[in-house]
């Protein structure tokens, strides 16, 4: 099945760093420092939690499977909740989204394994003693590395909804919350549809990793495929670790057959073409369910909510229709508006100095960005190296139809599959071998990520316009040559979306992969990941809000200043068709 | 009709203004005092060229936009937001992808809260009379551009509106499909079985507008303004061959090219001709080729609008813009309608590809200011470089933002095929280095 193209969300938006983006910054760090600060407050004894303990039998996987599942679940739900709430007040009020959206910007760029840092301990000093609260931050890891994509493609699908829609819905009287669901909402359903996926594909990677965590004295294992890897590592029990590859595999293929296939075949319908083009996505799953009357009158009771909910004739509390050129807006209202956030910008401001200066000196500040440019240099290397190797074979797969048919979805799989599960393979080998872990670390890190550079080189090359190919082949140009001019300049496009991904996936890797350990072997690589890693282990709440913030701007800056004038490049100069 | 004098208005429109923000900041003024009647079981059709507020006067009735100033109501009462009774037509069908024929019909009947029962039979019949019978359960994507159009039809019909508004309901379609659409139409008008009381027609097309109306409102561009009101008393079913019809499609053509000077002010302080003109595109093949074709036979020189525009399949709008360019040019004059080719565009017909060029770029600088100007500050410019963002700047105190991208755009392309200057897309900047 090929998939339709989606741009990163985040990439149409304007390319230099703004004020907005340090107003964003400021608040996202002020509301992480107000957590820390609330968690220290509280003092609530972090006992350790009275949790069955993790059984290596592989006969516990398919239970901790299960649970690993249902976690992402939960995640899942609570992403999908929290995109409809955040992208409909941003997109509809336009105060809201002067803040929102450069918020939604740089929560994207922060790591997520560092937010579980602060979160494992605010959920536990909610529930203490209780597996709740514990439970609640791995879902709410989960959910932070799911719900930024999420949100920002429906905002973009809220705003972009066609005008002569937009006309034809208020003529003929649709109300406020009638018109977001008959218009709104299955107009952003493809794309919404498109980056669950792909937030699912990133969740595994951090449900796996959020399993098992240690902050200061606090050390949390819940039942999963996750901790199961993690005390196999600490025994050193390779088969074990072997376990869990393959149930993670049978996860994942169950997961894509029974849940995602079904939605994406059910979700083609909103795609907002005017004519029927290409071959439709096909599910057999969606199939037998549309063919068998037992399993469709399960949908009946869920199909009449959804029409009696979707044609309640309630207005917005404001007003539907965005003030375009109708109403000017207050002025007033402006100024006491931007006063309130710079007065939130300034107090948040003042809470992160305070925080940080306590405990932290400008030397400290210097060595994280110092470490920080190291990671910066293994991402940059990495992505070169992994561009070298998949983007000739993902063309070569590509231009052969019937192959990249058969090797996309392996291909789309591999980027699902949690990583993390397989470093120890890695970890033993340099164990073994006394490699350097400085360097051979490295690759960890891009382990998972690479193939969205592959997945989506293979799409450019199979999109590749074949009166191009044919009239490059009767122009004879062949070589270095046809490299540089027919197919580099027509897979750019794509190129640069997989390199994104994989590129903000790597800087995310990071976090586990510069610190690897086997049994009581510790492999630690220089650079800002191990820095957060290390600080997180301590408990060192001040260094972990450094390391993040740093991290956050290096990855907001990369961002900005070279894939976006890339993306944009590629979009005006080298977009075909 | 004796009794339509005596009704009320459906719709009175007084002294209605529009403006939009600019992109210098000020108001542009689209539309200026319109006055409009629309009664009970007329058709009234506003003719216009693209850009003359006739669109932005449908919407002000659909109550998809408000007036600047002045009065709008709908059956006495002031229109604000979509009134009761008032349904519309899109060009573009605006349906609802993932929506079924069916759903798409029922979707303005659901909104009113009209019971489902009710509601299904409604859409059927609606779907019945527009002949979309056997279509019911097909998703737009799956249906020709007529039959999308078709659907469009019946789900405004269904609400039962009193007014329909049209949009250029069938500039989106081939011809024959248009004429075919059109024709059932009018049949259904005609006897009486539209569920409907007056329809309004916004459209850019001549024949089309004396084919179905009963009142025709010209507009002017620059602001928009109803220039004449013409009554067309030809009766249905009308024939584009009756010398009547042809007659009165003349007279159209005639009254649209006499250019009513548009009044936005101009640095040179001549009305039209400043730097703050709006050009439409029209390339130049397509300039070279109305000369060619003016020039040879049957031609020599010299032909009729109407003819033109039949013979090239020009949409009329089209052929105004290709004559106007040529008129601003001086490669032709443009009067009552007819197109005759000046000394200049005999001359031209005559030459070689370089000649022409040399020809063309003469004429460039000396009739289009805006080209001169472009020339004059990359000449005094050290650098002989200019970014578009100076003259887009200029521009756009005079029009609007898509406007002024418009002339911008018309002005590279002509200035690329005179070889006057280079335009260099990724840095947005003008330049001398013409690679010769």
């Amino acid at each position: 099945m090929m998939l339709p193209r989606f741009s990163p969300p985040a990439l149409g938006r304007l390319p230099r760093p703004n004020i907005w983006d340090a107003v964003a910054l400021i608040l996202i760090v002020g509301a992480m420092v107000a957590i820390a600060y609330g968690a220290r407050q509280t003092e609530a004894p972090l006992t350790s939690l009275d949790i069955a303990p993790v059984s290596l039998d592989p006969w516990h996987l398919p239970l901790y499977a299960l649970r690993t599942t249902l976690r992402m679940l939960a995640a899942i739900v609570c992403s999908l909740i929290f995109t409809f709430g955040y992208s409909a007040l941003a997109a509809k009020s336009r105060r809201a989204e002067m803040v929102m959206i450069p918020m939604l910007d740089i929560l994207q760029s922060v790591p997520i394994l560092g937010f579980l840092t602060f979160t494992v301990v605010f959920f536990m000093n909610l529930f203490p003693g209780r597996v709740l609260g514990a439970e609640l931050a791995c879902v709410f890891a989960i959910f932070t590395s799911q719900a930024w994509n999420m949100t920002f493609s429906m905002y973009q699908s809220l705003r972009n909804v066609p005008k002569d829609l937009e006309e034809a819905s208020q003529s003929f009287h649709l109300s406020g919350w009638q018109r977001f669901w008959r218009l709104d909402v299955p107009f952003a359903v493809p794309g919404l549809v498109w980056n669950t996926m792909m937030s699912m594909s990133g969740g595994w990677f951090f449900v796996v990793a959020s399993e098992a965590i240690t902050v200061g004295d606090t050390t949390v294992t819940l039942p999963g495929v996750g901790s199961y890897v993690a005390l196999a590592i600490k025994q050193q029990n390779l088969p074990a670790v072997g376990y869990a590859v393959l149930a993670m595999l049978a996860v994942i293929i169950l997961y894509d057959q029974f849940l995602f296939r079904p939605i994406v075949a059910w979700a083609d319908k909103f795609r907002f073409e005017q004519t029927a083009s290409g071959t439709a996505p096909e599910s057999w799953m969606l199939d037998l369910f549309r063919r068998t009357r037992a399993l469709r009158a399960l949908s009946v009771p869920f199909v009449a909510v959804k029409n009696v909910v979707a044609s309640i004739p309630w207005q917005w509390p404001w007003p539907g229709q965005r003030a375009a050129a109708d109403a000017p807006p207050s002025r007033a209202l402006d100024v006491v508006w931007y006063l309130v956030i710079a007065a939130g910008t300034a107090w948040a401001g003042s809470l992160i100095y305070r925080y940080l200066a306590a405990s932290l000196t400008l030397h400290d500040v210097a060595s994280a960005v110092g470490v920080g440019f190291v990671t910066l240099a293994r991402v940059i290397v990495l992505i070169a190296l992994a561009s070298l190797i998949w983007v000739p074979i993902g063309v070569w797969i590509g231009l052969r139809p019937r192959l990249a048919e058969r090797v996309q979805p392996l291909v789309q799989f591999l980027a699902a599959f949690p990583a993390n599960i397989a470093f120890p393979a890695f970890v033993v080998a340099i164990v073994h071998f006394a490699l350097n872990a400085d360097v051979w670390l490295s690759p960890l890190m891009i382990l998972g990520t690479q193939w969205y550079i592959l997945f989506n080189v293979i799409a450019g090359a199979s999109a590749f316009p074949n009166d191009l190919k044919e009239a490059a082949s009767s122009f004879q140009l062949s070589g270095w040559r046809w490299w540089l001019k027919v197919i580099l300049p027509g897979i750019f496009p794509y190129y640069v979306t997989g390199a994104i991904t994989a590129s903000g996936g790597s800087w995310n890797a990071s976090i586990v992969a510069e610190v690897a350990s086997w049994g009581s072997e510790q492999l630690t690589a220089t650079g800002l990941g191990a820095y957060i890693a290390a600080a997180t282990t301590a408990g060192d709440f001040p260094r972990v809000v450094l390391g993040i913030t740093v991290m956050c701007i290096f990855v907001t800056l990369f961002n900005r200043l070279l894939w976006r004038p890339l993306y944009a490049f590629g979009e005006r100069r080298l977009r075909l068709g | 009709m004796l009794d339509v004098a005596k009704t009320a208005p459906l719709i009175d429109i007084a002294k209605v203004c529009r403006s939009f923000p600019k992109g210098s900041g000020d108001d542009l003024l689209v539309l200026e005092n319109v006055d409009l009647t629309i009664r009970s079981g007329e058709i009234v059709g506003l003719l216009g060229r693209s850009g003359s507020g006739k669109s932005t006067l449908l919407r002000i009735i659909a109550g998809l936009i408000s007036p600047s100033s002045g009065s709008v109501t709908c059956r006495g009462e002031t229109i604000k937001g979509p009134p009761d009774g008032v349904a519309m037509v899109f060009q573009s069908f605006a349906l609802f992808p993932w929506l079924t024929v069916l759903q798409n019909v029922e979707l303005g009947l659901e909104a009113l809260g009209v019971d489902p029962a009710e509601r299904r039979k409604r859409a059927l019949a609606a779907i019945d009379l527009i002949g979309l019978d056997g279509f019911e359960s097909a998703y737009p994507k799956e249906l020709s551009g007529g039959m999308r159009q078709r659907v469009g039809f019946a789900r405004a019909l269904v609400v039962h509106p009193d007014l329909l508004l049209m949009d250029e309901p069938f500039s989106a379609l081939d011809v024959l499909t248009a004429e075919t659409l059109r024709t059932d139409i009018i049949d259904l008008w005609i006897e009486g079985r539209l569920p409907i009381k007056s329809v309004l027609i916004v459209t850019h097309n001549i024949e089309e507008a004396v084919l179905m109306c009963d009142r025709i409102l010209v507009f002017a561009s620059n602001p928009g303004r109803v220039a004449s009101e013409i009554k067309v008393d030809l009766k249905h079913p009308r024939n584009r061959l009756d010398p009547q019809f042809r007659q009165l499609v003349d007279s159209i053509y005639a009254r649209m090219t006499q250019r009513a000077e548009p009044r936005a002010p101009s640095v040179e302080g001549i009305p039209g001709t400043g730097v703050g003109m709006v050009l439409n595109h029209v390339s130049s093949n397509l300039i070279s080729g109305l000369i060619e074709t003016l020039a040879g036979d049957p031609y020599h020189g010299h032909a009729d609008l109407p003819v033109l525009a039949e013979r090239l399949q020009l949409e009329a709008d089209e052929l105004f813009h290709l004559a106007e360019a040529l008129q601003l040019l001086r490669f032709a004059s443009l009067s009552e309608g007819d197109l005759t080719l000046t000394d200049a565009g005999k001359r031209f017909a005559n030459l070689e590809t370089d000649a022409r060029k040399k020809l063309f770029a003469e004429h460039l600088v000396a009739y289009v200011p805006l080209v001169g100007l472009i020339r004059r500050v990359l000449d005094e410019r050290p650098s002989h470089s200019a970014p578009a963002a100076r003259f887009r700047n200029e521009l756009e105190d005079y029009m609007s933002e898509d406007y002024a991208d418009e002339t911008l755009h018309t002005i590279v392309s002509w200035g690329r095929y005179a070889e006057l200057f280079a335009y260099d897309e990724q840095t947005e900047a003008f330049s001398l280095e013409n690679p010769h």
